[in-house]
């Protein structure tokens, strides 16, 4: 077997692996931007966008400052290419429509909420500060995306089918936010203990699903898989939109 | 004892510059003018969202995409009030929306020019929020109380909007000659479009004269457009950028800019509907109500389900109540 090539420098990978989660995640709702059912819900949506950025930048700041290679949080967002991301596959899903939107929200919030809070603990006091401050933005999201995971689940007969349909579609990538290896076992201490994590998660999952008369799909299976590189293939098209520019006038100030 | 009509209290507060507020008497015709006004402007927030929103997936750093992002938020944030300060005057939301959607009201039409490189990002902060500031700043001043008001909130962003979008420029002059060579394609593409959004020249606009007696307009189109012209040319020359215009000069005598003609009729074949991106900017936002119906309905039916329950469970109080709070701690 080979060895894992991230474990060279778990805390870099590891930072990465949280960070990238929020890049793409923050690239996909930039799209979405004038796209939204009302013009409240392009003001939320640039919100989410903006906090998700923040995460992103500075965490990929930590990342850099970690590796001491040289490279700042563009250099690492614009010029990895994808194999070298390690966001979960979840992140890299299509919008959609709406459900589908919000279906990916919310599985992602409902990750980040117990993740940021375990690493407020966290034995690195700059993660743990990073943590803590995204911790209360994720809260925020995971009750606007709870709000409308019912409201679709309990509203008219086509949201109710939309929003099952946005869950079946995505259920499938959401394993893969827990997925660790010996990057995680290597910072004991300092990464979240995955299976706590997952507890919440699911308890999370079957209560608002519950309220909002949705069921998870029978489905067993779940595409993994992001953590050391090997996405889907949406990921080679939304990196190559957000990278166009920096790449074509490399060394240029912004 | 003396009787005064509506109309005396109404000329008496416009004579005194005073405000009108929504439950003051006014002419039908002044309630008219106001919400095509606001209305315009609010709807051109909104559009305004989708030339630099089609920047936001490739912005060249990620300082500058969050900055971006937070900018065209404002925007909306912009429509919002607007909308509100125009439902004021007794009309719907969703009425204004069908006028904008169906062509019957219209969006200012510096918006229907597409944005080709990422310096438009830096020239529309700078020229086109910079015009905008300069009609706002005026627009202060406005008799229409709620307008008025919407507007001093509106400014200190638009000219935050446009300090960020001269930075952009600079940054750029400043840069690699590809870059100088972006900023000043920009330049030349958005002059002539951002003078032409102060409207008409005084002599062709029919409404000005009414407007003003109104106190509706505190100053005239060419008035506001020569203010612009004078505080922009020394920014230009600040960049080393060349304005696309031969005949602009100093003119000692005026104490102003001279400038060149502005091509009217190409305004006004833009304000038609015959510029380069004005279908597409109605077929993106009709395209987006008409995908969001669905989720329009659920909300309603939703919350109309949450209320006709007899007793609220301990965990889901009125729906609408709280994602407006979720919205407002988002915001
Ligand atoms: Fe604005
Ligand atoms: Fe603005």
């Amino acid at each position: 077997m080979n060895a894992n090539p991230f474990a060279a420098n778990p805390l870099f990978s590891y930072l990465l692996r949280l960070a990238d989660d929020n890049l793409v995640h923050a690239q996909q709702l930039g799209a979405l931007v004038s796209w939204m059912p009302e013009l409240e819900e392009d003001i939320a949506v640039a919100n989410l966008c903006l906090d998700h950025l923040g995460q992103a930048r500075n965490l990929l700041a930590y990342a850099a400052e970690v590796e001491g290679a040289g490279r700042d949080e563009d250099a690492l967002a614009m010029l990895r290419d994808e194999r070298q991301f390690l966001n979960a596959v979840l992140v890299e899903q299509p919008n959609g429509d709406f459900g589908q939107t919000i279906a990916r929200q919310f599985l992602l919030d409902a990750y980040q909420v117990p993740l940021y809070e375990a690493l407020v603990a966290s034995g690195d006091a700059q993660l743990a500060a990073i943590a803590d401050k995204a911790a209360k933005e994720a809260r925020y999201h995971l009750r606007y995306s709870t709000q409308w995971v019912v409201r679709l689940g309990d509203g008219t007969e086509e949201s109710h089918r939309r929003m099952q349909a946005g869950i079946d579609a995505l259920w499938r990538y959401s394993a893969d936010l827990f997925a660790a290896d010996d990057v995680e076992d290597a910072l004991a201490g300092i990464a979240a203990d995955v299976a706590p994590l997952r507890t919440r998660f699911d308890a999370t999952v079957q209560a608002v699903l519950a309220e909002a008369t949705l069921a998870l799909p029978a489905d067993p299976y779940q595409r993994l898989g992001g953590r050391v590189g090997n996405h889907t293939e949406l990921l080679g098209h939304i990196l190559p939109e957000m990278q166009s520019l920096y790449r074509a006038h490399i060394g240029a100030q912004w | 004892m003396t009787v005064t009509t509506g109309q005396e209290a109404f000329d008496t507060l416009i004579a005194a510059k005073q405000k009108i507020e929504p439950r003051d008497w006014m002419p039908e015709e002044y309630r008219r003018t106001m919400i095509r006004q606001i209305a315009q402007h609010a709807h051109s927030e909104v559009i305004g969202q989708q030339p630099e929103g089609n920047w936001i997936t490739r912005a060249p750093s990620l300082r500058r995409k969050a900055i971006l992002v937070a900018k065209v938020q404002d925007e909306a944030g912009h429509g919002l009030y607007l909308y509100s300060a125009c439902e004021t005057l007794g009309v719907a939301r969703d009425e204004l929306n069908e006028l904008l959607h169906n062509g019957r009201q219209k969006y200012s039409s510096i918006f229907n020019y597409p944005t080709l490189s990422w310096a438009d990002m830096g020239a529309i902060g700078w020229l086109v929020d910079g015009a905008a500031i300069t009609n706002q700043v005026a627009l202060t001043r406005t008799s229409y109380g709620p307008y008025a008001r919407a507007m001093i909130r509106i400014c200190k962003e638009e000219s935050f909007h446009q300090r960020q979008g001269y930075e952009i420029m600079l940054t750029l002059a400043r840069g690699t000659e590809a870059q100088k060579d972006m900023a000043q394609d920009a330049l030349d593409r958005w002059w002539w479009p951002s003078l032409a959004m102060f409207g008409p020249p005084d002599d062709q606009s029919p409404h000005t004269e009414q407007s003003m007696r109104w106190g509706i307009k505190v100053e005239t189109n060419d008035q506001l457009r020569q203010r612009f012209v004078d505080m922009t040319v020394p920014q230009a020359q600040f960049l080393g950028l060349e304005i696309p215009d031969p005949e602009l000069a100093w003119n000692e005598e005026r104490g102003h800019y001279d400038f060149g003609d502005i091509d009217w009729e190409d305004f006004w074949e833009v304000v038609k509907g015959n510029g380069p991106c004005n279908r597409d900017r109605i077929a993106h936002k009709v395209k987006a109500w008409e995908d969001g119906a669905w989720v329009r309905e659920a909300a309603l039916a939703h919350a109309a389900k949450r209320s006709a329950a007899a007793e609220p469970t301990a965990n889901t109080v009125n729906a609408a109540n709280t994602v407006n709070a979720a919205n407002k701690e988002l915001s």
